[in-house]
């Protein structure tokens, strides 16, 4: 454990991260960089300098790790399923596909054949990401750190870029699916009549600007808000997974351990709300008549 | 807390792992599931039909059962009755030989003795003869008082 407190858990929450750096840009060894080069930060500073045009190469790796395991698990399943008495693996895709499928029915009563798959794969892969948390924190860090890596992160969740990821890729469903259903119209209307309308015309046109003022905050509220509640929770998880790892070590178990089976229903929790409240936007989206 | 590329990186990786999820796992699952409902529901009904058929099949047995019986009840009556018609006819046809065989007896007897009588009658019409000779020797003409004797032989 090297350096003070704050510097261990700085280090922690430092993702790999390999980006561009500008042309002319010292290095923190005080090297300088000729062009702009892509390269993997050495520091948290050099980091956030790269910008936008960074990869967090821990985040990313782990995430599609995981993400490869769950459907890698689910196809084996599927490719064997069958009719008949089914297996132990089979038996547990199954009670998982049930009771997504259960969760989407009762929530979405519409047809379409995306959201149930959707909602598998949100919840499994975002549990799975999640579940990275119980590994206790400095395990796999130290481990990558004897093969060269400074950083590791390895709960992709942690990373906002992550769960921001997500919760964009369904708000743009939200879109799509606001606009095919209701048509570009209806989706406008939706946003400028409600919740305020008036008979008179006058007042209709007038009360525009306040419905979209509102409408259109609910709207942006909802990738965001679900982002930030995955992130959050899990962040504050690792913080204190990070504080705990601080303690003098005969000392740890006495805290680590509560906590690790509290994250149990932590992390199933926050894939369960992520997954539903993706239904229930995408249900929304899909109901005509406001 | 930098907001980057990753971002972009995990929408991907999200798209693609729902669009695979989509294709090739949500369906063979779900047709698996469909089909394991659809083979408990047609066992059911296979096996409430079973029972239906079980129970008709023993009401049937049932029936023929009692259908035999009735026939067997029918048999033996119609045996029974046969049976004493036989005996019935068989002790007529028993009496009437019995009755021909007396009259037949009897018959034969009257014959035997209207023999016997006709023997007798001539036999005590020719002592009857000679008695009446012995006593009056000479004053009997046989041809005159022959038909007056055999007259008192017909009277026996």
């Amino acid at each position: 454990m090297a350096g003070s407190a704050s510097e261990y858990i700085q280090h922690h929450l430092q993702n790999l991260t390999y980006g561009k750096l500008p042309a002319g840009y010292e290095r923190a060894d005080g090297s300088v960089v000729e062009e702009a080069t892509w390269t993997l930060a050495r520091t948290g500073q050099e980091a956030s300098d790269m910008g936008f045009w960074a990869l967090h190469i821990d985040s990313l790796g782990w995430a599609v790790g995981l993400g490869v395991l769950f459907l890698f698990l689910f196809r084996m399943a599927a490719k064997r399923a069958t009719s008949d008495q089914p297996g132990g693996l089979q038996n547990f895709v199954e009670v998982m596909v049930e009771f997504v499928d259960n969760s989407v029915k009762e929530t979405f009563h519409g047809k379409n054949k995306v959201i149930a798959p959707l909602a598998l794969t949100i919840f499994c892969w975002i549990f799975l990401m999640n579940l990275m948390d119980l590994v206790p924190v400095d395990f796999l860090p130290q481990l990558f750190h004897l093969m060269g890596l400074e950083y590791m992160k390895v709960v992709p969740t942690t990373d906002v870029n992550v769960t921001l990821g997500m919760s964009l890729s369904v708000f743009a469903l939200i879109i799509y699916y606001s606009l095919k259903v209701k048509g570009v119209g209806g989706f406008l209307g939706e946003l400028t009549l409600h919740p305020f309308s008036s008979d008179n015309l006058f007042l209709k046109i007038l009360l525009v600007p306040v419905n979209f003022l509102l409408e259109g905050v609910s709207l942006i509220a909802k990738p965001i808000s679900l982002a930030l509640r995955l992130f959050g929770n899990l962040y504050a998880g690792e913080l204190i997974f990070i504080l705990i790892a601080l303690l003098p070590l005969w000392a740890q178990w006495t805290l680590s351990v509560p906590w690790a089976i509290f994250h149990i229903l932590v992390i199933t929790l926050q894939a369960f709300i992520f997954m539903m409240l993706t239904i229930v936007y995408l249900s929304m989206a899909h109901e005509d008549s406001h | 807390m930098n907001i980057n590329l990753t971002m972009i990186g995990q929408a991907i990786a999200f798209f693609i792992f729902v669009v695979f999820c989509m294709k090739y796992v949500w369906p063979p699952i779900m047709a698996a599931l469909q089909e394991r409902q659809k083979k408990i529901a047609d066992g059911l009904a296979a096996s409430d039909r079973a029972a239906r058929d079980l129970e008709l099949a023993q009401e049937k047995s049932a029936e023929e059962l009692r259908e035999a019986k009735q026939q067997a009840a029918a048999l033996i009556e119609q045996a029974n009755k046969r049976a004493a018609q036989i005996v019935e006819a068989s002790k007529d046809d028993a009496r009437k030989e019995g009755q021909k065989l007396i009259e037949q007896a009897k018959a034969e007897i009257e014959q035997e003795r209207n023999q016997a009588r006709d023997a007798l009658r001539a036999e005590i019409a020719a002592i009857a003869v000679a008695g009446a000779e012995k006593i009056l020797e000479t004053s009997v003409d046989a041809s005159k008082h022959n038909e007056m004797l055999e007259k008192l032989a017909a009277e026996l």
